[in-house]
């Protein structure tokens, strides 16, 4: 299927040609792209703690920061080197066990959807056929360690924070899985990329945006929610829970919270990208480009530009979503609980069903339009 | 057969003293069901200091200096009443000039605490961005303070008999520039916050107090008049020259958290419209122009006149306050801010008992969050608007 660069294979045949076996280099090449995009995933959280000081430094009519490197990028690297170098304090009354293991769990199962999260045709770890169900599967594993954390924190308001966190992840898992299911009900696969080709044939006229109006809405509402964002914060509500169920926690553990709560932010953009903005593919079919110009889709040189133009556009679209979401964060106020759960059972998943239904009718009725 | 029953047992919280969301130093022991109040009792006087207790060994310029540590929000009130007890007991008269600053003075004292109100009481809703907005403003208004006082915060600009000193050059025009520059701005934090369904929704219905209600409890200010009683001291007790200016009192029916948020954004407006007002009816005008009237005129210009002096008399430094006593009270910000005074004829007040409108309404809180949820306590504290240098005084 794929004739194009193939890095693996290029690499296998290096080691190989050190004299090393064929599983040998094989399991020498596994570690490669997961330390990639672990680190590029990182480095792209960073990135969002920056984009979070500046936007609401506009927002609130300030400058932000200016001094640490070019319009204060090297902010968030001090953030990490402060954190690293601070001490690590267990409260004596806590569960130290559950207390470690809490962020480290939140951090893992973060961290781990980023496997089947596609940057490009080829560029993900890995195209698990059960993609996106992966995806909510394993991101559901982080309200335990959210609620391990406040429960050994042995402090009220962190246990408040980790109750709240489980109860709003777990009201607002389910519009999202509905709002996820119609698009692959559309996409007639749960893989992360057979989603995305599925939207490229026209360009920003086939992105599934058009498509799912309606989940596209529940999507974003509840990845908000998700990644406890601004008008959902209530784990961490600062004015009522002081920060939640991180109020105990410093140095290197509260990073991995801190870490993880904006790796899922980047998580959710990257997950509209795919799901309904078309993933890597460019507001207009890039194959026309190549097939005017006369170039083959194998040429090299055009499979890194086309490469390069996908990242890009996945993080366009990804961080058009973190800009909103942030934005939306320094303007509106917090929702009680009362009323998170009632958005959440009682408007979002009714309407959620109902898009399932809706897209299942279209789907027989217009095979054409919703992927028959 | 058998139920599975689900009771969670009670959870005692502690918010405060030390709190984010705390305003000051104020501590709430919280009983709580879930998310849900069962009942809750404030605990004060972390900030006390003595205030009343100081106030009787000091002479009153001596006491000046401190009294804006009650309510360092809306600081020239609480130079006003210290001033205007004994200035009332011994019946010194004060200059039409001298009395239309000070009315300018409090009303933008009054501009200054509720910006800042608003700014806190949207944070506590969880909304952080309009609190530097309103810090926008207040700057502009201490700048207002600085340029004629001397200080930003702790003035110590009200004297028996006047002020301590008239207007600077320029400083008319400068506030009137900003009364102009406000109106719009409010409109902005009304297009911002009013109308944001999440803010209606956290606060529409919240914490209401009937009319009966806020009597009994002895309520005063936005609390007051939210609850549908038009009760403004300023129109009741005609103290200054407020009777010569045209305004209404803001009042608001439904008692709500929502009710008392409008009643303050509008009492912003009103006092907006009452500086304009007053910076043109200023006796004498502004400096520059009183100054040069009185050149022109020469020495036995009518610009010299009681009318146009900004104090009566300079106030002797033993200035006795008279035998005798009386409650004197102001419309502050927060509500009435009174001050019982005690003379003996003496330099020092026997006794100087201060009603501070912040300590008073704060008693209905325990009331109004019991059955509430947790967010709601610091929205409801937040429209009650107290400030903790003035509940513990």
């Amino acid at each position: 299927m794929y004739t194009g660069i193939d890095l693996q294979q290029a690499l296998i045949d290096v080691l190989m040609g050190f004299g090393l076996t064929q599983g040998v280099a094989k399991v020498l090449w596994m570690p490669l792209p997961m330390l990639l995009v672990f680190l590029v995933a990182s480095v792209l959280a960073l990135v969002c703690t920056w984009l979070e000081r500046k936007v609401s430094a506009a927002a609130q009519q300030r400058i932000g920061p200016e001094y640490m490197g070019p319009f204060g990028v090297l902010v968030p690297l001090a953030d990490v080197g402060k954190l690293i170098i601070k001490q690590d304090i267990i409260p004596a009354k806590a569960d130290p066990i559950l207390f470690t293991l809490g962020p480290v769990i939140v951090f893992i199962s973060v961290f781990l959807c980023y496997l089947v999260i596609p940057f490009g045709q080829n560029l993900l770890i890995s195209d698990v056929g059960t993609g996106i169900f992966l995806v909510i599967a394993i991101s559901s594993i982080a309200p335990i360690g959210l609620l391990m954390s406040g429960y050994s924190s042995n402090n009220k308001y962190a246990l408040l924070g980790g109750l709240r966190a489980a109860a709003q992840s777990i009201s607002y898992e389910i519009p999202l899985a509905l709002a996820a299911l119609a698009i692959v009900l559309m996409s007639n696969g749960l893989s992360t990329v057979s989603i995305v080709n599925q939207q490229a044939d026209y360009g920003i006229l086939s992105w599934n945006v058009w498509r799912q109006p309606i989940g596209f809405v529940i999507f974003l509402i509840s990845a908000l929610a998700e990644c406890e964002r601004l008008p959902f914060d209530l784990p961490e509500a600062e004015e009522e829970l002081v920060a939640g169920y991180q109020t105990e926690y410093t140095g290197v553990k509260f990073m991995l919270f801190y870490g993880s709560s904006y790796a899922n932010l980047l998580l959710a953009g990257l997950l509209v990208a795919v799901l309904y903005l078309g993933g890597w593919e460019l507001p207009f079919p890039i194959d026309r480009i190549s097939d005017w110009f006369g170039i083959s889709k194998n040429t090299p040189w055009w499979q890194i530009i086309t490469a390069s133009l996908g990242i890009t556009m996945t993080l366009l679209k990804a961080y058009l979503f973190i800009f909103t979401a942030i934005l939306l964060r320094w303007t509106v106020p917090r929702v009680r609980i009362d009323q998170l759960l009632d958005l959440g059972w009682k408007f979002l998943l009714p309407i959620g069903l109902v898009n399932l239904l809706l897209t299942a009718a279209f789907k027989i009725a217009l095979p054409n339009y919703f992927g028959g | 057969m058998v139920m599975i029953e689900t009771k969670a047992e009670r959870m005692v919280i502690n918010l405060g003293p030390h709190h984010p969301s705390m305003h000051g130093v104020l501590r709430l022991i919280v009983t709580l069901d879930g998310e849900n109040v069962v009942d809750c009792e404030p605990v004060l006087g972390y900030l006390h200091r003595g205030m009343e207790k100081i106030a009787e060994n000091r002479t009153i310029i001596q006491y000046l200096p401190y009294v804006t540590r009650w309510d360092y929000l809306a600081t020239m009130f609480t130079e006003a009443i210290t001033v205007n007890a004994p200035e009332r007991l011994a019946n010194v008269s004060v200059p039409r000039r001298a009395s239309y600053i000070r009315m300018i003075m409090l009303e933008l004292s009054r501009i200054a605490s509720h910006l800042l109100w608003l700014g806190t009481f949207v944070a506590d809703i969880g909304a952080q961005t309009p609190f530097f907005y309103v810090f926008r403003e207040r700057e502009i208004i201490y700048d207002l303070f600085e340029a004629a006082t001397g200080m930003r915060m702790m003035h110590n600009y009200f004297r028996i008999g006047g002020v301590a000193a008239d207007l600077p050059y320029g400083w008319v025009d400068k506030c009137e520039d900003f009364c102009n520059y406000l109106t719009p701005k409010i409109d902005e934090y009304e297009r911002l916050i009013s109308n944001n369904p999440i803010f209606r929704k956290r606060i529409e219905g919240l914490g209401t107090i009937g009319q009966d209600e806020a009597i009994n409890w002895g309520l005063s200010g936005p609390m007051l008049r939210a609850s549908g009683v038009k009760w403004d001291l300023r129109k009741i007790d005609h103290y200054e020259l407020y009777d010569e200016l045209d305004w209404e009192v803001q009042w608001d029916t439904s008692g709500d958290c929502l009710a008392r948020y409008f009643v303050r954004v509008r009492e912003m407006r009103e006092s907006a419209k009452m500086i304009l007002q007053a910076l043109k009816a200023l006796p004498g005008g502004s400096y520059e122009n009183l100054e040069a009237q009185r050149v022109l005129a020469g020495p036995k210009s009518e610009w010299n006149g009681p009318d146009y002096q900004f104090i009566s008399k300079k106030p002797s430094p033993t200035f006795k306050v008279p035998a005798g006593e009386h409650y004197v009270r102001v419309e502050a910000p927060k509500g009435e801010l009174g001050v019982y005074l005690i003379g003996e004829d003496s330099v020092f007040p026997w006794r100087f008992k201060i009603r501070p409108p912040g300590f008073v309404n704060l008693q209905i809180l325990p009331q109004l969050v019991r059955g509430m949820k947790l967010a709601d306590i610091m929205a409801i504290l937040g429209s009650v608007d107290i400030i903790m240098g003035e509940v513990d005084r």
